[in-house]
């Protein structure tokens, strides 16, 4: 078995003077006082990368500066889907008896230690090279034309797709570490500005600052242990030109062996913790997971489905829309506020019953997927 | 690619063309090079100029561009397009394309490179 033992986030918007490394370091030092374990207990360590301080061996730079001697210790490029590839790893290391305690850590100045061009710039290097970079693609491109195709298919709408970013928006106005604390309605989605069409600028997540981090363990440290059930990955392409049907895409791949992994099934869900880098990611992926029917997710959303008092509450930080999109950070964040929400500890935001939990990240364009439940023991 | 078969030019290497590969062995199609085919495996897949001629599969149309160089082109239709010879590509396309829209390529100038370029057939 592992256990997720301890949790910690920083706040996501500027850090002006902060480095990555200053990020990994205040989000590793809050989860190893929430696990309630010292630097000498640690024994394993995984990290993610930086964009704004990239490393070829940032696990250890990480280690030798936060002073750990870790028997095991590396980063892991899964672009979005990294957070939840680490945990996963961690899990698999914990349950083979490699390690005791893994520190899983990741934290990126992107907002204030580059330009948002470079940011724009070094993220559409997910493109291909030779045969889709020199077209000017962005982020938002790639997704726009997964987005273009999936409203073809589905009926889906631009007001559907707006709905996700109001949901994550309501949700981060009840929590004081997210990025955004205005409220949006439909109408300023529509009428932002348009970035890569169908795709506006409040379908898109900000970029962020911020560290998360969290420590993945034998045993439980604490009186209420939230156990990694089991999880499951699928990775069918890295370019969007390559990518398969609609139908085929990994998060359904994903799923279905997560869910043989664990024997939980999408109706023991209580909470639900999904990448939404964009809205349409977060449209899809609910489809995908099986946590709406294709093409009724934005219906949903409007029925309150997934609000904090709805049947499945939703990314109830705000998500990367709203609370904030640092990175690999970006998507940990996910599993600290389910963390929280699954120990009783979500304050104003705290859901009725938080006791399976169902957690999907997506990396690249829809390339890299990893399905996890967590469940409170 | 083996060394005996050098690689056709096209719109990659500045050359006002589309390349495909085609597999001997199997008969599938594949647009990014490789020296072997990536459903089977077998080697020197045969390369092949594309006819232009296919139907749009998705489209975004890009208003936020993050460098100088593609700034001055906004907005820009990013496609991609479905081959009639059986393999998906990206490239640029008239603003006003539509899923499904049965297209023809031409070349264009973009941020100082050839880029392939779809519009509605006539």
């Amino acid at each position: 078995m592992s256990f997720i033992t301890g949790v910690g986030l920083t706040a996501y918007g500027r850090h002006e003077g902060s480095s990555s490394l200053d990020l990994m370091n205040k989000a590793a030092e809050l989860a190893m006082a929430d696990a309630g374990l010292t630097r000498a207990e640690i024994d394993g360590i995984l990290c993610g990368y930086s964009t704004v301080a990239p490393h070829i061996m940032l696990a250890t730079v990480f280690a030798e500066h936060f002073g750990v001697r870790p028997a095991y210790a590396h980063a892991v490029q899964v672009g979005g889907a990294t957070g939840l590839a680490m945990t996963m790893l961690a899990h698999h290391l914990v349950e083979a008896g490699v390690v005791r305690h893994v520190l899983v850590v990741s934290g990126e100045n992107r907002l204030t230690g580059q330009s948002r061009d470079a940011s724009i710039l070094a993220l559409a290097q997910v493109g291909h090279p030779d045969y889709e970079v020199p077209l000017g693609p962005t982020i938002p491109a790639y997704y726009g034309l997964v987005a273009s195709r999936y409203m073809h298919e589905y009926g889906v709408t631009e007001t559907d797709l707006a709905e996700f970013a109001v949901l994550m928006r309501k949700h981060a106005l009840t929590h004081p570490g997210a990025q955004f604390h205005e409220p949006i309605t439909v109408g300023d989605v529509m009428a932002s500005k348009p970035v890569a069409l169908p795709l506006k600028l409040l379908d898109c997540c900000p970029v962020s600052d911020g560290g998360a981090a969290f420590v993945v363990s034998r045993e439980r440290t604490g009186e209420t242990g939230v156990r990694v059930r089991g999880c499951a990955q699928a990775h069918t392409h890295q370019h969007v030109t390559a990518a398969p049907a609609l139908s085929d895409l990994g998060a359904e791949i994903a799923i279905a062996r997560a869910k043989a992994a664990s024997g939980v099934a999408i109706s023991d869900v209580r909470y639900a913790a999904v990448y939404d880098s964009f809205t349409i990611t977060l449209a899809m992926l609910l489809e995908d997971l099986g946590l709406a029917g294709r093409g009724e997710a934005a219906a949903r959303v409007r029925s309150g489905y997934f609000g904090r008092e709805g049947a499945i509450p939703l990314n109830t930080h705000g998500g990367l829309l709203s609370y904030g999109h640092c990175g690999v950070g970006g998507a940990m964040a996910h599993l600290v506020e389910t963390h929280l929400q699954m120990t009783g500890r979500a304050g104003n935001r705290q859901v009725r019953d938080a006791s399976i939990a169902l957690l999907h990240g997506d990396g690249g364009v829809l390339s890299s997927h990893v399905s996890m439940f967590l469940e409170r023991v | 690619m083996s060394e005996s078969k050098p690689a056709l030019a096209d719109w990659t290497t500045g050359a006002e063309a589309i390349v495909y590969q085609s597999c001997t062995a199997c008969g599938s199609s594949q647009y990014f090079r490789r020296s072997f085919c990536c459903i089977c495996g077998a080697p020197d897949p045969v390369e092949k100029r594309a006819s232009g001629e296919g139907t749009v599969y998705a489209t975004s149309l890009v208003v936020r561009a993050a460098t100088p160089e593609t700034r001055a082109h906004v907005p820009y239709n990013i496609v991609l397009v479905d081959a009639s010879e059986g393999f998906r590509m990206m490239a640029h396309g008239d603003s006003d394309l539509a899923i499904g829209e049965k297209v023809t390529s031409r070349f264009a100038q973009f941020a100082g490179r050839l880029v392939p370029y779809f519009s509605r057939r006539k």
